[in-house]
């Protein structure tokens, strides 16, 4: 007995000293830091995100007045609707056009930026910047006066070189290119900017090889740069069709999904139905619709990415 | 020295008795200590018109020793709308909340009765039309009170010089102020023509067909006025009737003479199109009137808020109402109750009149004959006709006739703009009344 309680009293000590030390130690760790540094983040996008998120996939299994579990049954209703494939056909309509020519576009500008001198790119990198930076709702109201139905400045000007009128926001056909056009001028920014930092990490000497090897602007292009930069192409065309596919501010200012409901998209019609028209379940089982459809553009863009890292 | 004691049965008397006066009493007069009262008001875009609204409550938590709170909550951007579905959802929030036309019932579930007040104020200021019993009550229950702020007619504004010019119509003979219509000419068939010369006289009317609420109101009081049902009170869907067809015509006609743009419109195009002096006529409270009075007075000289053109089968015209609600889990219902019958009172409507300038419209009929709009100038009279004094047309909101909560989406959803629209624009009438019929089978939801 002597001997375990000399023995317990002679242990004591190095075990605790070895916690504080283990503690010590966990606490030094880099990821430790890390950990603690994001854990308020975290916490908020827990509470704002994530929360939400479940409680959205809850209301939509819920009845329109909120008092009966009806499983996926608005998923089913969704389906016998015509609109509701409409507007499935041109959210895809929208994103896909928009991403797809915010990435030319971006892609060509930062192409011009980066062949700018050192010391005037600052200037037009901040220029091209702006319509990314200015809140859309705000610049979105910008543009509905410049297709205001009745007094568009656009309609103005082509007046003055005796052109008629065009219906911007009033006819089916213009009104999907209003919203899509100033999508890509909100979002193009955001792949230049993209771009043209992957642009700068592409090194001088592959150009140099290419052009020993007698390669042509054209090849240039496709066998050094496209290549180069196949993976920040990926990421940042998947993060945009996610912002594109969401979007909300832009169709809702400029033409409330009008006319027809011809402009629609998930966000837009979820907020007509759920908040206008008093039907969350349904609403909200619209919205949760995007997922799906992302998720499976995730899916492909980065195994993409996948493959090519293991390639690498 | 005798001493009284108290028993064991005086004691538990005097607890029970003293809890039941604390629990039921609504008011202890001292400072505050009727307690709190949060009130969620619409924000008024008349400069002014909250202020009015601040010191009639000030004035009753004054008198009553309550301590209010104000939100004044704007439509724009549907924040009001948001803010309804969010309290509804967290069970918490403001003691009386404002909620718009449809509202009421689609939180009927939610709401405290209010029979107590309507019908106290019925007996006091006289009844109400159909459009407010058809939207603010559920069965025998009100479900809130009719509010005077924010509560309007979109009636026709024209401008009595073009009308005049263009398709030979004196406005003000038709409307005189201070007296009853002189309207019987004033038919739909009128209405086309008129439409028609100021078209060719390059005025056009300025009648929205886009998917908000000033569209859709017009086009509502049509349907109503050519008997157009698209589903009865049953909730059946009947839209393919020649009522409907008759109305659709009379759109098609109607639309070849409004601006092309008309599909695009929201519901500050018509105002923008009165007040530049592109248009003789459009459907609008007096909003755009004042809005004229203070930008381009040439013109606001020459409006005249009058009576919608009679149809097959009536005169109707578009009234939205506004109600005060309380939540059944409101806090303070007894308070709310309180103020809310405060604000109902003649003295307390008349103020709110005045103050938006004529725009808000108390439900009650012996209320409709207040001096603002007999008073209201350039010109003078130019509101008389406005809150209906003379019951000269029916009340009423698009889509009226079938139960709210399916009108609420036919509503929402604009789909009788949307036919008139579809069928102006090449579809067969088949086929738009085909696709009317499945989006309304898909509304009746519950």
């Amino acid at each position: 007995m002597a001997d375990v309680a000399i023995e317990r009293k002679d242990s004591a000590p190095p075990r605790a000293a070895r916690k504080r030390a283990s503690l010590r130690t966990a606490l030094k760790r880099k990821s430790t830091a890390a950990f603690l540094m994001t854990l308020p983040l975290i916490l908020l996008i827990s509470l704002l995100v994530i929360y939400p998120a479940f409680y959205s996939l809850h209301l939509a299994t819920l009845n329109k007045s909120m008092q009966r579990f009806v499983g996926l049954g608005n998923f089913q209703f969704l389906f016998t609707r015509e609109t509701f494939w409409l507007v499935v056909q041109q959210s895809c309509i929208f994103a896909i056009t928009a991403v797809i020519f915010k990435a030319l576009i971006g892609f060509v500008v930062a192409h011009f930026v980066h062949n700018i001198p050192a010391k005037g790119q600052r200037k037009w990198r901040g220029m091209l910047l702006v319509p990314w930076v200015i809140p859309p709702a705000m610049s979105t109201l910008a543009w509905l006066w410049l297709f205001d139905p009745s007094y568009s400045a656009f309609n103005y000007l082509l007046a003055g070189i005796g052109v008629d009128r065009i219906p911007w926001t009033g006819e089916t056909g213009w009104a999907r290119f209003s919203v899509i056009l100033v999508n890509i001028w909100v979002g193009a920014p955001f792949f230049m900017i993209m771009y043209l930092a992957s642009l700068k990490s592409v090194p001088d000497q592959l150009y140099e090889a290419a052009a020993i090897d007698g390669a042509n602007w054209w090849q240039r292009i496709w066998y050094v740069t496209l290549p180069m930069m196949r993976n920040i192409i990926a990421i940042t065309t998947l993060f945009s069709l996610i912002v594109t596919f969401a979007n909300f501010d832009i169709v809702r200012i400029l033409t409330a999904g009008g006319p027809l409901d011809r402009t629609h998209i998930f966000a837009t019609w979820a907020f007509r139905i759920g908040i206008e028209g008093g039907d969350i379940p349904l609403g909200a089982s619209v919205s949760l619709f995007m997922i799906p459809i992302l998720a499976i553009a995730a899916v492909f863009i980065l195994r993409d990415i996948n493959k090519r890292g293991n390639e690498a | 020295m005798p001493r009284n004691k108290l028993s064991r049965r005086q004691f538990v008397a005097a607890t029970a008795m003293s809890s039941a006066a604390l629990i039921t009493a609504p008011y202890i007069r001292s400072a505050n200590a009727a307690g709190k009262l949060n009130i969620g008001f619409w924000d008024h875009w008349v400069p002014g018109a909250n202020k009015a609204s601040t010191e009639l409550v000030n004035e009753w938590a004054a008198k009553e020793k309550v301590e209010v709170t104000i939100d004044y909550i704007p439509s724009q951007g549907n924040k009001n709308l948001l803010t309804i579905a969010a309290e509804a959802q967290a069970k918490s929030g403001h003691d009386i909340l404002a909620m718009p036309t449809w509202w009421p019932h689609a939180q009927a579930d939610l709401l405290e009765p209010m029979n107590d007040v309507v019908e106290a104020l019925i007996k006091q200021n006289g009844e109400v039309n159909g459009t407010v019993k058809y939207l603010g009550k559920s069965g025998d229950k009100w479900l809130a009170v009719p509010a005077c702020i924010g509560s309007q007619i979109k009636g026709p504004c024209s401008r009595i010089d073009l009308m005049k010019q263009h398709a030979n119509i004196d406005v003000q003979a038709m409307y005189p102020a201070g007296q009853p219509p002189k309207a019987d000419g004033w038919t739909t068939d009128t209405f086309l023509k008129a439409a028609e010369a100021c078209h060719k006289g390059g005025v056009p009317f300025g009648i929205g067909l886009g998917e908000t609420s000033d569209s859709v109101d017009t086009v509502g009081a049509f349907f109503l006025a050519f008997g157009a049902e698209v589903v009865d009170a049953k909730g059946n869907v009947v839209v393919k009737n020649d009522n409907v067809r008759q109305v659709l015509e009379f759109y098609k006609k109607l639309m070849a003479f409004l601006p092309s743009d008309a599909p695009a419109w929201d519901d500050g195009s018509n105002n923008r199109w009165l007040v530049s002096g592109k248009g003789a006529l459009i459907m609008n409270p007096p909003s755009a009137w004042a809005v004229a009075k203070r930008d381009a007075p040439q013109i606001a000289e020459q409006c005249w808020t009058h009576g919608f053109p009679i149809g097959p089968k009536g005169r109707f015209a578009p009234f939205l109402p506004y109600f005060w609600s309380v939540w059944n889990f409101g806090k303070n219902k007894p308070a709310a109750k309180s103020l809310l019958t405060h604000l109902s009172q003649p003295a307390a409507v008349e103020k709110l009149v005045a103050a938006s300038g004529g725009y808000d419209l108390p439900a009650f009929e012996k209320l409709t004959t207040l001096k603002t709009w007999a008073e209201e100038s350039p010109p003078k009279g130019t509101l008389y006709h406005y809150p209906n004094p003379h019951n000269h047309q029916n009340l009423s909101i698009s889509a009226a006739g079938a139960p709210p909560k399916i009108a609420q989406q036919i509503y929402t959803q604009a789909t009788l703009t949307k036919m008139c629209v579809r069928y102006y624009r090449g579809e067969s009438m088949e086929a738009t009344l085909s696709w009317a019929q499945g989006e309304l089978e898909g509304f009746m939801r519950s």
